[in-house]
């Protein structure tokens, strides 16, 4: 069984995004870095495969971007994937899904890959295309945001979430995507030993050009943050003086009963 | 503008969302088709063509994927027009991939001729414009309005093959053992929160207001609270005439299942986040320290 994991390293969302100078997308300055959560769980749930099927499975992590990526690239072979897969591409961050999935798949097509597990999306630019396309151009089949995943006697049965909270479950044979929805598994933490191993592990490092990268189909400008909403009254300070505000408002509105539940 | 709406059913009716892709082709006055996805004897209302085929499974993209295309063939439009909803992001691709055109996901409004979708998990937004002679979008649900829906749609039965290489096996009903729908207070516990002994915070001000315990969808991926507390489009749509928002950012899928809330308070130590934006109040502050001054001050006046 060969595996890949393909996973992308975003800002943490928490951080100040503002405009690059041309407005096309962020300033990298000042942002911490990590794994595209979504793809968190893509990788746990490559390993667990790979654990369930013992000394036959090897899973190869794969991100496209700057040297930055590396750093993401390792975190995933400390948690357990065998080989890391860097195609450094310093303009990767304001490419499109449909140039990132021609490279994707222009490194796995031929290498025999048996599953492919991406996020469901990006949590940056949230596009939710890049793990469909890959699958369409490697003509293979892909389900999209799988909240379960099991492996039983050379088929797959997943369940995919649907709007409302519902799921529904599908059974279909390998050569097969999936795009991994959040809380699919419990994504765990690396053990010392991988961590040191991963420091040491060699990277198969390509050029996105020589295994495929087409031109965009959209583009991008205009970045900028939501509209602050006019109508909101902002609190800040001491919790004790806030909290009498907060609840003067709350009363003004008759929205305080007077008489809460039991404590 | 010719625009072809790929609309939705969902146990047998089309979605109340569906509309929503009508209140998009508005913005151009364009002409629409339909095709519908999932199966159902409902129809939408409209005076256009509406493609159908019969012998597919409700969720075989495959068969879905094909009868785009064959509408797609029939009608030349401009550009197909989806949700972004599960249907939207398992169809989408596939389709913009066949046609060879650009797709742009979760589009929330319009700008110079271009598309306005969020980005930084709702923190931001940037304006996308196809470069392609054709387009595949999928609309934001929330985003655009539903128009007032008439008229009687002229069916096309379309021939398509279904696809066995996906084998549908059930449908799996969300857990229901809470209905918040109808609470008049909730109070909702969002990853913010910081852990599940923490929620307990959350739970003392639900039962001083008298309301209900609500969570996000990464507070009950974690466990910290049932899956049938989640509030957003993958658990219930709520409409309290106060909603709490305790360590919520708002991610658009969680603000699609509150926006019908009378009251917003926030409470976030991140003025930036996207909650603040449908907040009425918004107080900057860390969950653990304002939760139990705001439980106990409205505790004495009990």
């Amino acid at each position: 069984m060969n595996i890949l994991v393909c996973v992308k390293q975003v800002p943490d969302m928490e951080g100040h995004f503002i405009s690059n100078s041309s407005g096309s997308w962020f300033d990298e300055a000042g942002l911490a870095w990590r794994m595209n959560e979504y793809d968190t769980f893509a990788v746990e749930e490559a390993i667990r495969l790979k654990e369930q099927l013992g000394g036959e499975a090897r899973v190869t992590v794969l991100s496209v971007g700057p040297a930055r990526v590396v750093e993401t690239i390792r975190k995933a072979l400390s948690t357990g994937c065998d080989d890391g897969v860097h195609i450094v591409d310093p303009e990767a961050p304001e490419r499109d899904p449909w140039q990132i999935a021609s490279t994707i798949a222009g490194f796995a097509v031929g290498r025999g890959f048996d599953l492919i597990f991406t996020g469901m999306q990006s949590e940056d630019r949230s596009s939710a295309q890049v793990g469909v396309l890959v699958a369409e151009r490697l003509g293979i089949a892909s389900v999209t945001g799988i909240t379960a995943f099991e492996w039983q006697d050379g088929s797959m049965t997943v369940e995919r979430e649907l709007d409302g909270g519902r799921r529904c479950r599908l059974r279909l044979k390998a050569p097969a995507l999936m795009t991994c929805q959040l809380g699919l598994n419990s994504p765990r933490y690396p053990t010392l030993p991988n961590i040191m191993k991963s420091k040491r592990a060699m990277l198969t490092v390509l050029s996105p050009e020589s295994v495929g990268l087409e031109s965009p189909k959209v583009s991008s400008g205009n970045f900028r943050p939501h509209e602050p909403n006019g109508a909101g009254v902002i609190f800040e300070g001491d919790a004790g003086a806030m909290a009498a505000q907060v609840l003067e408002i709350l009363e003004a509105k008759g929205l305080v009963s007077g008489k809460g539940g039991a404590r | 503008m010719k625009l072809l709406l790929v609309g939705e059913a969902l146990d047998g009716r089309v979605t109340a969302e569906t509309a929503e892709l009508f209140g998009f082709a508005a913005c151009f006055s364009a002409e629409v088709s339909m095709v519908l996805a999932g199966s159902t004897d409902d129809l939408p209302s409209f005076d256009g063509k509406l493609y159908r085929a019969d012998g597919g499974n409700e969720f075989d993209a495959t068969f879905h994927k094909r009868l785009v295309l064959a509408a797609v063939e029939r009608e030349r439009p401009d550009a197909v027009v989806f949700l972004h909803s599960s249907h939207g992001w398992e169809l989408a691709p596939r389709v913009a991939f066949a046609m060879q055109s650009a797709q742009v996901s979760g589009v929330v409004g319009l700008e110079d001729g271009g598309y306005v979708v969020e980005s930084c998990n709702g923190k931001m937004l940037r304006t996308v414009r196809p470069q392609t002679e054709r387009a595949v979008f999928t609309i934001q649900p929330g985003a655009f309005d539903a128009p007032a829906m008439a008229g009687i749609p002229e069916v096309t039965a379309l021939d398509v093959e279904p696809d066995s290489t996906i084998e549908f096996l059930d449908c799996v009903q969300p857990e229901r053992g809470i209905d918040l729908t109808r609470a008049g207070v909730i109070v909702s516990a969002g990853r913010g929160v910081g852990s599940a002994e923490q929620v307990g915070l959350v739970e003392a001000l639900a039962s001083a207001l008298g309301g209900e315990v609500g969570a996000s969808r990464p507070v009950v991926d974690a466990g910290w609270l049932e899956r049938a507390r989640q509030v957003g489009s993958s658990g219930q749509n709520v409409s309290p005439a106060l909603y709490v928002a305790c360590g919520i950012s708002g991610a658009i899928q969680h603000l699609a299942g509150m926006k019908g809330s009378g009251f917003v308070l926030a409470v976030n130590a991140d003025r930036t986040a996207p909650i603040t934006s449908v907040a009425d109040v918004l107080a900057v502050a860390d969950v653990a320290e304002f939760l139990p001054a705001l439980t106990a001050a409205i505790r004495a006046r009990q």
